[in-house]
């Protein structure tokens, strides 16, 4: 049996994304083929000490891949393993961050990853019950994850006593029905009891109070999927130390990129962490049409803009990203060439949160309305001079003063698209109050004729 | 209102959770609820909250927030249009308008003979294969005027 874990024509892993030359690859038997459940049987057979599991992600710098980037490692530990009564884990396949499209990929490619970090995370947390929320739009993927699960069940790695230890985990799929905001945990926690999606006021963690009011865990598809891969260590059982070494100081192991926009290779790259951006870019075929860069939203549409000078000094991992002005988010790099007019992504994006909000605060449901207007009226050639201020006090005074991070996620692209991009602002409300007079009167009289 | 499949299918569906929690069903009834009828008229929404055995209220509050629920007919065949930011940077925009032009009808609407509704929506998770459309329940990726002229003639 082989660990596939890199492929030196396309320089891509396979941690969570199985080998393209692998047939089938979301069937048991290829799964189990290239080191499939291994890890899984032995922690079972091996009744692993769960502190051990714990001490293995640490040390191997996994960081979540749901957009915040905080350690499973570290979150596994919060769960109150002892406590009596249910708990449970829950992944979030939710996937609905503009840009993103890793998630959807591993379900339908390599879902027994999913399932088999699912089962660890409920042995070392203690939770006998699992379920994954898939967004109602992913039937393909939802139905690729049942037929995994039933396969699972047939070969006795999901259900009772698995492998004779003794630990029971069953594992339940959840289908959403469209809406982004259930991809924030809390609001997918309502979701699963039957509630309209609406995030709930934290503390209490759902660590403490969680999905039925019992401790629950609720990770990324990408971070669970990644678990069984850093246990079997390419063959040094349980060494932390090989996951850490591939990626960089405070980021380990590699990640899924979903590469889209204006490149001639749009795709899933799963690459080094911290792996300069101009490789990532070049792995994609550079930018399509032999344009020049202009800019790039490294992270989803949640995290801050990049002009192309800065993100091509930059590394795909969470300091550099940071240092030159962003975030890596959820890992969706959204590649923008010198033709892009950068008014009307930022009214897309801002029309986007603004059909998302859940409604609950008043700064989130009623700022994000105030976005989208002010900027349909400014690409609209409509706009006037104080508008990019009435934007930017918007956007601050919703930011940090919301229930969840969708207020932070609207405001965060209008403040670094009018750092970067100001002119470009000012120029469509200069073509319009420069001659508005003249162009109303024009107007004016073209109706009255 | 219900077939016997869509009954069973949701006793299934109302096996995943505890006894005590039937509401976490809701969803899912409602989704085999609208793909039997269509759309979710105000009948079918209390007969669901009737089977789940959740006060109406519930039902409809949960029908009406989730964007995947219909609460108006529409046609026998439903296209969502992604134009969100990585579907609109490779052609949303012309798609929309290829499809307004085939289908005689804009977003929103459904044409004449009931067989098209046409929506848009935000962002499928499926930016890599942008410009991109959901008929039902596929996904069609790097769509082209003749990828969509093909899709739509395959239309029943
Ligand atoms: C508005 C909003 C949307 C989110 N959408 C997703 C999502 O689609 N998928 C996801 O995994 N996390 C999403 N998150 C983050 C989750 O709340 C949560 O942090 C994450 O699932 C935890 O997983 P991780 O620790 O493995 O990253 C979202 C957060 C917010 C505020
Ligand atoms: S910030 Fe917006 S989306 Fe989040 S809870 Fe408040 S209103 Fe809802
Ligand atoms: S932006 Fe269209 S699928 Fe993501």
């Amino acid at each position: 049996m082989t660990d596939n874990t890199f492929n030196t024509v396309r320089k891509t892993f396979n941690v969570c994304l199985p080998d393209p030359s692998i047939e089938q690859s979301w069937t048991l038997k290829a799964y189990q083929e290239n080191g499939g459940y291994q890890a899984l049987e032995r922690v079972l057979r091996e009744q692993t000490p769960h502190t051990d599991i714990i001490n293995t992600l640490k040390t191997s710098n996994l960081r979540g891949r749901g957009g915040a980037g905080f350690p499973p490692g570290i979150k596994w530990s919060f769960m109150p393993r002892a406590a009596e009564g249910q708990k449970y884990v829950v992944c979030n396949s939710d996937e609905g961050e503009p840009g993103t499209c890793k998630d959807r990929d591993i379900l339908r490619l390599n879902p027994h990853a999913l399932i088999e970090g699912m089962a660890i995370g409920g042995y070392v947390m203690g939770a006998s019950k699992g379920y994954n929320y898939i967004r109602g739009e992913f039937w393909e993927p939802y139905e690729r994850m049942e037929a995994a699960m039933k396969e699972a069940y047939e070969a006795g790695l999901l259900g009772e006593n698995l492998f004779d230890s003794g630990f029971d985990f069953d594992l339940y799929t959840h289908l959403g029905a469209g809406a982004y905001i259930c991809g924030e945990e809390t609001a997918l926690l309502e979701s699963l009891e039957g509630k309209k999606g609406q995030p709930r006021f934290k503390p209490p963690f759902p660590a403490a109070f969680g999905l039925y009011g019992k401790p629950t865990t609720i990770n990324n598809t990408e971070s669970f999927a990644s678990v069984p891969a850093i246990l079997r260590a390419d063959g040094n059982w349980m060494d932390g130390e090989w996951f850490k070494a591939l990626g960089v100081e405070n980021a380990g192991g590699v990640k899924v990129f979903s590469v889209s926009g204006h490149v001639e290779r749009p795709g899933n790259y799963e690459i080094k962490m911290g792996t300069p951006f101009s490789e990532l870019l070049e792995m994609a075929g550079g930018v399509w049409k032999g344009r020049k860069l202009k800019a790039v939203i490294p992270g989803g549409s949640s995290v801050p803009v990049m002009p192309a000078d800065a993100v091509m000094q930059a590394n795909m991992d969470y300091d550099s990203l940071r240092d030159h002005g962003s975030a890596v988010g959820a890992g969706s790099v959204i590649i923008m060439d010198e033709t892009t007019d950068m008014v009307k992504v930022l009214e897309r994006l801002s029309y986007f949160y603004h059909e998302e909000s859940c409604g609950q605060c008043t700064p989130c449901r009623e700022g994000t309305g105030w976005l989208y207007r002010i900027l349909h009226r400014i690409n609209t050639g409509k706009g006037v001079s104080k508008d990019l201020d009435t934007l930017l006090d918007v956007a601050n005074r919703i930011e940090g003063r919301t229930i969840c991070a969708l207020g932070d996620a609207a405001a965060w692209p209008v403040q670094s698209f009018l750092k970067h991009y100001r002119h470009e602002f000012e120029a469509k409300i200069v073509d319009a109050s420069g001659n508005t007079s003249d162009q109303s009167k024009n107007k004016m009289t073209a109706d009255a004729a | 209102m219900l077939s016997d499949t869509s009954l069973r299918e949701i006793q299934h569906e109302l096996s995943k959770y505890p006894a005590d929690r039937r509401q976490s069903a809701l969803m899912a009834a409602l989704r085999i609820a609208q793909d039997e009828h269509g759309w979710l008229s105000e009948p079918l929404i209390e007969y669901v909250a009737g089977v789940i055995r959740v006060p109406p209220v519930r039902a409809y509050e949960v029908a009406s927030f989730y964007s995947m629920y219909e609460l108006k007919p529409v046609g026998r065949n439903k296209i969502c249009v992604c134009t969100n930011i990585s579907c609109m940077l490779r052609g949303s925009d012309e798609v929309v308008e290829h499809l307004n032009k085939r289908l005689g009808i804009g977003l929103g609407e459904t044409t004449a003979d009931g067989k098209v509704t046409l929506k848009e929506v935000e962002c499928l998770a499926a930016c890599a294969g942008a410009p991109m459309m959901q008929v039902n329940r596929d996904y069609f990726e790097n769509l082209t005027p003749q990828s969509i002229d093909e899709i739509l003639d395959s239309l029943s």
